[in-house]
């Protein structure tokens, strides 16, 4: 199918861009990697009449992180420059995995994290590490800002709580404190380039007594969005986790998965999967929290 | 739609071009600059067969409109050698290794290889394959392509060359 037609602006500043949001509030959609956005509009799914790009605004792409502060992850931030950072390699061990497997160098190169989570892809890599990081999206309009949970955040596949002439400018994800441990797994039939047909990602933050303060747990492409699992993190809250105990908390993501029967797998295998991918996410981020550094 | 001109910087050479807002970089390399090297397999970023480097990244040119692509540094398959008489050291290698067949994923591997070795110049062999994961080849099995790019970061080091 042929490309629609349309018109690209190029501004240099948020202020504009939010103009230009404002101004062609009927069809207009942003532009920053394009690696979704182009191919669907060449399949015809989308023909928005202006396209907005991002890639020409200054300090959009910043990537910072600060002690008490957390992470800040620019609404034009690369996926491969996430997956890079020192910060959110040694920190955020979970959401660097995510960056660094999903789709392909190219598209890593292209595509922002910002993108991938407005993307709203049930089987968005970034979002179940996000979840379990508790992030939240900072979205911004002509109006002024608000924050959104992305617990908030997704309504459907391919749908969020973003109005029109709304865009995301950062997604702000909080510190990790000490004795914390994460991690993020993810399956597909084929080892590259392969959207996942599960992925699971957790975040345990311990006391000095090896007690569970914090558990976070989500997952990706067995809902029609990414979800949190709070029976399962209920389960491991105030206790000392064992392998029974994990157990039990892997079975509540299993139960708190609706996965459909897909070319990428069934239902059941997602199910059976969830249980064992979880299992293996919280082995791991018990023994990272236990080891004193996340 | 009215076309906008635009300046591509391809390897090293300024182009002025005006287009439409809706073509791709792929398309006016091949058909406005003559260009042909880089290919087009599948045209929606998962084949690498379109592979280019702007500002030294490896990007899908199928994937990004050339208004994209203004005053940005780009690399093709025809600007990797200095001098038309001599082959990149990692073309050289292709060649010695018979990591070429019908030849159509060619150039989108040896940019990819060029962006892995210029981030990584001694890749093991898992980050060799790491860094091809986003082409696809159907003649070669990878191996031999593997073992030329690897043969290449050898030659490179040992020689000094700049990649």
């Amino acid at each position: 199918m042929a490309m629609p037609q349309f018109q690209v602006h190029q501004p240099k500043t948020l202020e504009s861009v939010l103009d230009l949001l404002g101004r062609h509030r009927s069809s207009v959609k942003l532009l920053c990697g394009g690696t979704d956005l182009l191919i669907k509009m060449r399949a015809g799914a989308q023909a928005p009449e202006h396209l907005v790009s991002l890639n020409r605004v200054a300090g959009l792409k910043t990537i910072s992180y600060a002690g008490g502060d957390g992470l800040v992850i620019g609404g034009a931030a690369r996926i491969s420059q996430v997956g890079k950072n020192e910060d959110v390699r040694s920190l955020y061990p979970g959401l660097a995995h995510a960056c660094s497997v999903m789709a392909t160098v190219q598209i890593r190169n292209m595509g922002t994290v910002a993108g991938n989570i407005v993307n709203a892809a049930p089987s968005a890599d970034t979002a179940a590490p996000l979840l379990a990081y508790g992030a939240s999206v900072v979205a911004v309009e002509r109006g002024g800002r608000r924050q959104i949970k992305l617990t908030d955040f997704f309504t459907g596949p391919g749908l969020t709580v973003l109005e029109p002439g709304e865009m995301v400018e950062a997604i702000r994800v909080p510190d990790i404190s000490p004795r914390s441990g994460s991690c993020y797994l993810r399956l597909s039939a084929r080892s590259k380039v392969d959207i996942a047909a599960v992925g699971v990602a957790g975040f345990l933050n311990l006391d000095l007594d090896g007690k569970v303060i914090r558990c976070r747990l989500a997952l990706g492409s067995v809902a029609p969005t990414p979800l949190r699992c709070p029976e399962a993190e209920q389960i491991l809250e105030g206790q000392t986790p064992d392998e029974k105990l994990i157990a039990q908390a892997a079975a509540a993501c299993v139960r708190a998965s609706r996965p459909i029967d897909d070319l990428r797998a069934t239902a059941a295998y997602r199910r059976a999967m969830v249980q064992v991918l979880a299992q293996r996410v919280l082995t791991r981020s018990l023994d990272m929290a236990k080891g004193g550094t996340p | 739609m009215a076309k906008q001109n635009i300046e591509l910087i391809v390897n090293g050479d300024r182009y002025q071009v005006a287009v439409e807002p809706n073509r791709m970089l792929v398309d006016v390399l091949r058909e406005d600059l003559g260009l042909t090297g880089t290919k087009i397999g599948c045209a929606q970023g998962d084949c690498g067969a379109c592979t280019v480097l702007m500002d030294g990244v490896s990007i899908s040119s199928c994937l990004t409109l050339a208004v994209e692509a203004h005053q940005r540094d780009l690399t093709t398959i025809e600007g990797l050698s200095t001098s038309p008489q001599e082959l990149h050291p990692l073309q050289e290698s292709f060649v010695q290794h018979g990591a070429v067949q019908c030849g159509y994923c060619t150039p989108g591997m040896v940019m990819s290889a060029k962006h892995l070795l210029d981030n990584n110049p001694k890749p093991s062999e898992e980050e060799i394959r790491q860094g091809l994961s986003g082409n696809l080849c159907r003649c070669t099995g990878y191996n031999k392509i593997v073992e030329a790019i690897g043969a290449a970061a050898e030659e490179m080091a040992s020689s000094g060359k700049e990649g």
